[in-house]
């Protein structure tokens, strides 16, 4: 366990690197930032001067040596914009993200688990076929397309639930978030639902597949000959033997919400880092970019770690090396 | 042997037991009205080739035919209840409590993911009021009686560390845990090693005997079953061709398909000189029991067989020599002569 850690260690700053230079050479070929920030009557005098203030009058070679220097120094740069360090923009962003992920994906699990497991056991009753059916569904709805449903209906039509924006907050664990109080949860279920639905749908159908699988196996036969109940045949003997893809694809799309949960977070104006990532595209603020983008690249080395703790958690027969 | 005991009623009385599988290939008799009857503590043999139906006659008993098979007529009483009208439930506290079941494949048959303690105790969790502890300490101790070493230490193990041959020992171990009176042997032996066979059939008949358990012990092996069952019952696609005493069937086997059985098993033979006999082998093959050919079963396969085999079904009659309890039956229009 300890040298797995040592290697994934080792694994994420390598990752880390990489992702810090593909960014970086990315970025360096993506237009000039300093246009966005200078007044449109600005003089040459005053374009060089933001350029030597933003450090970008330097080589790309020499930008990428103080870039990385800093970064060994725990500095990650400072927002164009905002003129605040990128780290910590992304920080105060983040517990916005995390709730509304963290919310879909117990909403998805809650849903996928029972489903998934009941039409796994009885493919062919109509009522399975139904629910793998509305899983396709699930699966071709455009998220975007989803929320903006979901605003109109919910929202204005029925004005059930707040359309945008995060609500009131309130401190906890030195986090920003909304769940503590009733009106602040508000705000989170729609967006929450509209990232929810179609990982919701993957996350059945792995479920299902697998279950028809596990299903077909001695251990579930002799489980039924021990005179076990539907719930232990199913719950204890099938799903922990069906977990494993499960575990896999959970943590990649729990990577994937909390990157990239863009589009719903811009959809509901929802203050996440999804939000940020967009607007600092727009105002071409570099050091959050890049900074972001290696946040995400850290956070799934990290979710393929726990996953892969998970693995030999569940079966014995996998050893962590 | 129960010789005392086969004067009183029966465990289980199967009655004309018909499980049906409704396929896209037709319609599989695989149980097509079977009779037998099992004495308590009584060890039953049910043999046949593979594809014969005993497993299915297992099933049937155990309430698990999954569709498309169906148990469509017949009575299958164990003690005084017809299991075949049980709901789900009533079934459910059965199975692993009065009827265990070990399956063939001890590779297959234990869930890699929990411990072997685990798999031994939720039958008793299942069944019985008894504390964690309780059973923990019943687990160890049948551990110890299959022969398991270190049972408090093997008990934290999964099935990936254990031996095919402990893992049966395993299987046994939970089978017999809640003391069922009834056991299905479903080909035991047959994924094991053969030094290992033997000590797990010897095994097996311990813990029966013991504990005064009934036993199927279904297999194609007829070696194995004459040395272990008090009767025997031969199944042919789905139908039993004989039935009788062991010793009986063993000396003197009336049906064609029993003799050729016996035939097929190698013997020892003392006389180590000289070109060794040629073992004997059934010609054909079982046929598609979709499409059974009129009258007997067997007759395409049959060296006796006349027309009258190849129009009419013979019918499963007793014959005059059986003087016990347990008549010697069969199901033949040309029985063998007695004598050998």
């Amino acid at each position: 366990m300890f040298g797995y850690t040592i290697k994934r260690l080792i694994q994420m700053v390598v990752v880390l690197w990489a992702v810090s230079v593909l960014v970086f050479v990315m970025m360096s070929f993506t237009g000039d930032p300093t246009f966005m920030m200078v007044p449109l009557d600005a003089t040459d005098e005053q374009i060089a001067q933001a350029r030597r203030i933003l450090g970008l009058d330097e080589s790309h070679l020499v930008q990428y040596w103080r870039f990385l220097s800093n970064i060994v120094q725990g500095d990650f740069g400072r927002s164009f914009v905002f003129r605040q360090p990128a780290m910590t923009l992304i920080l105060e962003r983040l517990p916005a993200t995390l709730e509304i992920v963290f919310l879909a994906m117990v909403m998805a699990l809650l849903v996928a688990i029972p489903l998934g497991v009941y039409a796994g056991a009885n493919p062919k009753k109509p009522a399975s076929r139904a629910v793998m059916a509305g899983s396709l569904v699930g699966i071709s709805l455009p998220g975007f397309w989803l929320g903006m449903v979901l605003i109109f209906v919910v929202a204005v039509k029925l004005q059930w639930l707040p359309s945008s924006g995060r609500g009131p907050t309130t401190e906890w664990l030195g986090m920003r978030v909304s769940f503590t109080s009733w009106e602040g949860f508000r705000h989170l279920i729609l967006p929450a639902i509209t990232l929810s639905v179609g990982t919701l749908a993957i996350l059945m159908r792995i479920i299902r597949a697998e279950m028809v699988e596990v299903m077909k196996q001695d251990y579930i036969k002799f489980a039924r000959a021990k005179g076990a109940t539907a719930k232990v045949i199913l719950f204890k003997h099938g799903l922990k033997n069906a977990l494993i893809p499960l575990v896999t694809v959970f943590g990649l799309m729990l990577g994937d919400l909390i990157a990239f949960a863009t589009l719903t977070e811009t959809i509901f104006a929802w203050p996440g880092i999804g939000k940020l990532l967009v607007d600092s595209i727009y105002r071409g603020d570099r050091p959050v970019i890049v900074v972001y983008l290696m946040f995400v690249a850290l956070m799934f080395v990290v979710v393929n770690f726990i996953v892969d703790v998970c693995y030999a958690l569940i079966d014995p027969r996998i050893k962590i090396k | 042997m129960s010789n005392s005991e086969q004067v009183s009623s029966p465990l289980l009385r199967v009655q004309e037991l018909r499980t049906w599988f409704h396929t896209f290939g037709g319609l599989v008799k695989a149980v097509d009205g079977v009779s037998f009857d099992l004495a308590p503590g009584e060890i039953m043999g049910l043999v046949g080739e593979s594809g014969g139906g005993k497993s299915m006659i297992g099933f049937s008993i155990m309430g698990l035919i999954d569709p498309p098979g169906r148990i469509e007529g017949g009575r299958i009483e164990f003690d005084g209840r017809n299991l075949v009208s049980l709901s789900e439930d009533e079934m459910r506290g059965i199975r692993g409590k009065e009827i265990a079941m070990i399956f063939q494949d001890p590779m297959t048959a234990l869930n890699p993911l929990y411990t072997i303690g685990n798999q031994i105790e939720e039958t008793l969790a299942l069944h019985t009021a008894l504390s964690a502890r309780e059973r923990r300490a019943k687990a160890i101790e049948m551990l110890h009686r299959v022969g398991i070493p270190q049972p408090e230490q093997r008990l934290n193990h999964y099935p990936h560390q254990f031996s095919g041959g402990m893992r049966q020992r395993v299987v046994i171990a939970i089978a017999m845990i809640a003391k069922p009176r009834l056991l299905i042997a479903d080909e035991p032996t047959t994924a094991l090693d053969v030094t290992i066979q033997a000590q797990l059939l010897r095994l097996m008949r311990q813990q029966v005997v013991e504990s005064g358990t009934s036993m199927i012990l279904i297999t194609h092996d007829l070696a194995a079953v004459s040395q272990m069952a008090d009767t025997i019952v031969v199944l042919y696609c789905g139908r039993i061709v004989e039935k009788g005493p062991a010793e009986a069937i063993i000396a003197r086997p009336r049906h064609p398909y029993t003799r050729g059985l016996i035939d097929s098993i190698p013997h020892e033979t003392a006389e180590t000189d000289g070109p060794k006999p040629r073992l004997s082998q059934i010609p054909g093959n079982v046929p598609d029991i979709r499409r059974l050919p009129p009258g007997c079963a067997f007759a395409p396969r049959c060296r006796f067989a006349t027309e009258i085999c190849r129009t009419t079904d013979p019918v499963l009659a007793e014959q005059p020599a059986g003087r016990s309890s347990h008549p010697h039956a069969v199901a033949c229009h040309h029985p063998l002569a007695v004598s050998p």
